[in-house]
């Protein structure tokens, strides 16, 4: 019982260790949650892809704290330096922390050597949502894109990362790509690294 | 198009970490206190979002539980202790100096205000307003008006977190009077 002045350690440090998963919150919480967040960002915004720009910010800033947070608590404290590496991270960890599993792929991109792909056939983020058709290609998954960008940008990986809906043969909908297009000096870089 | 069967299988009980809500909550607090003017601004947006996600989360809640009416103020302040926040964000909430009319209801963890430290300049930012909306919102629901304040805020060195409701009127159903 340490004298200090205030009554708990701190609110932002006290969480931080506990590794598994304390209290959840009902599904609910966050649907509701992460439709104001999307109707609040339509009323500031003139077209589709400024809202998914904005929803990709929010996301940011939630993909910059998660990698703090588990690279402290799974990793102890080491950092990711390779391309594969930090990929697996996000599909693995960072994944299953924030959705409760991994995502379902994680391939790299046939066309370009920069490019690689994470995907989900039923993305939390996009599970309560239907796009009116005057949005078509409105995917909220770009708030998710916007996690794994915040991510990577704060472990050393500047990326453009997008997301997709792409339609699949025998799912009832669509599944969620997000796409990460690394920047060309992280491709040099891993290159450097070798092997 | 066809097949619906699959939304249905997400059931009541389903759990996600509270990180991912408690992070993306501060992110909107953020995004909110670049976007408007002034911390006071971002205590009204808050609330007002509050209230419609209230709106919407009773007809969740009342689906999704066995709740019969509340008769009065007691009973509803009750519900939400008991089973709401359970429900929604996985917490215990005890009522206390309970009245007709007032009372107070204790958090004994609020995932909302984990990892959040608030720097001085903005201490006139309510920062989880938004519980405040979500409540009265869903009360309106059913028919009460009540204003709901944080009366104390471990953000602002409070050793616990507290609600303090008040109900105004029972809203009168069948005539809708318009306010003043």
């Amino acid at each position: 019982m340490s004298q200090r002045g205030s009554v708990l350690p701190s609110l932002v440090d006290r969480h931080i260790l506990t590794s598994k998963t304390r209290n959840d919150v009902g599904v609910g919480a966050f649907a509701f949650l992460f439709s104001e967040i999307v109707q609040y960002s339509q009323t500031r915004v003139s077209n589709v892809s400024e809202l998914e720009r904005k929803l990709a910010d929010v996301g940011f800033d939630v993909g910059v704290r998660m990698l703090e947070l588990l690279v402290h608590r799974e990793k102890a404290g080491k950092r990711e330096n390779r391309i594969l590496g930090i990929l697996s991270f996000l599909h693995t960890n960072v994944w299953k922390n924030l959705f409760g599993k991994t995502a379902d792929s994680l391939e790299k991109g046939t066309s370009a050597d920069d490019e690689y792909m994470i995907s989900d056939h039923d993305l939390l983020v996009n599970r309560y949502i239907s796009v009116p058709r005057d949005m078509g290609h409105l995917n909220c998954g770009a708030f998710a894109a916007g996690i794994v960008e915040g991510v990577l940008k704060s472990a050393g990986f500047p990326a453009r990362v997008t997301a997709h809906s792409v339609a699949s043969e025998g799912l009832s909908r669509p599944k969620t790509t997000i796409l990460i297009k690394f920047a060309p000096e992280v491709i040099e870089r891993d290159e450097k690294l070798g092997s | 198009m066809s097949s619906k069967g699959k939304v249905a299988s997400s059931v009541a009980g389903e759990r996600i970490n509270s990180e991912l809500f408690t992070l993306t909550y501060g992110a909107l607090v953020r995004h909110l206190l670049l976007d408007l003017e002034s911390p006071e601004e971002v205590n009204k947006q808050l609330d007002r979002m509050g209230q419609n996600i209230g709106v919407r989360l009773v007809d969740d809640f009342l689906a999704k539980t066995n709740t019969t009416r509340c008769r009065n103020f007691k009973e509803a302040v009750k519900t939400i202790a008991d089973t709401g926040f359970k429900m929604f964000l996985g917490i215990d909430a005890k009522v206390t100096q309970i009245g007709d009319k007032e009372c107070k209801m204790v958090l004994n963890d609020n995932p909302l205000i984990d990892f959040v430290e608030l720097p001085e300049k903005l201490e006139p930012l309510s920062y989880c307003n938004l519980l405040c909306g979500v409540i009265r919102g869903a009360l309106e629901q059913v028919s009460m008006k009540v204003e709901v304040l944080i009366s104390k805020d471990p953000l602002k060195g409070d050793e616990r977190f507290e609600l303090h409701m008040k109900l105004l009127e029972y809203i009168n159903e069948e005539y809708p009077f318009a306010d003043d």
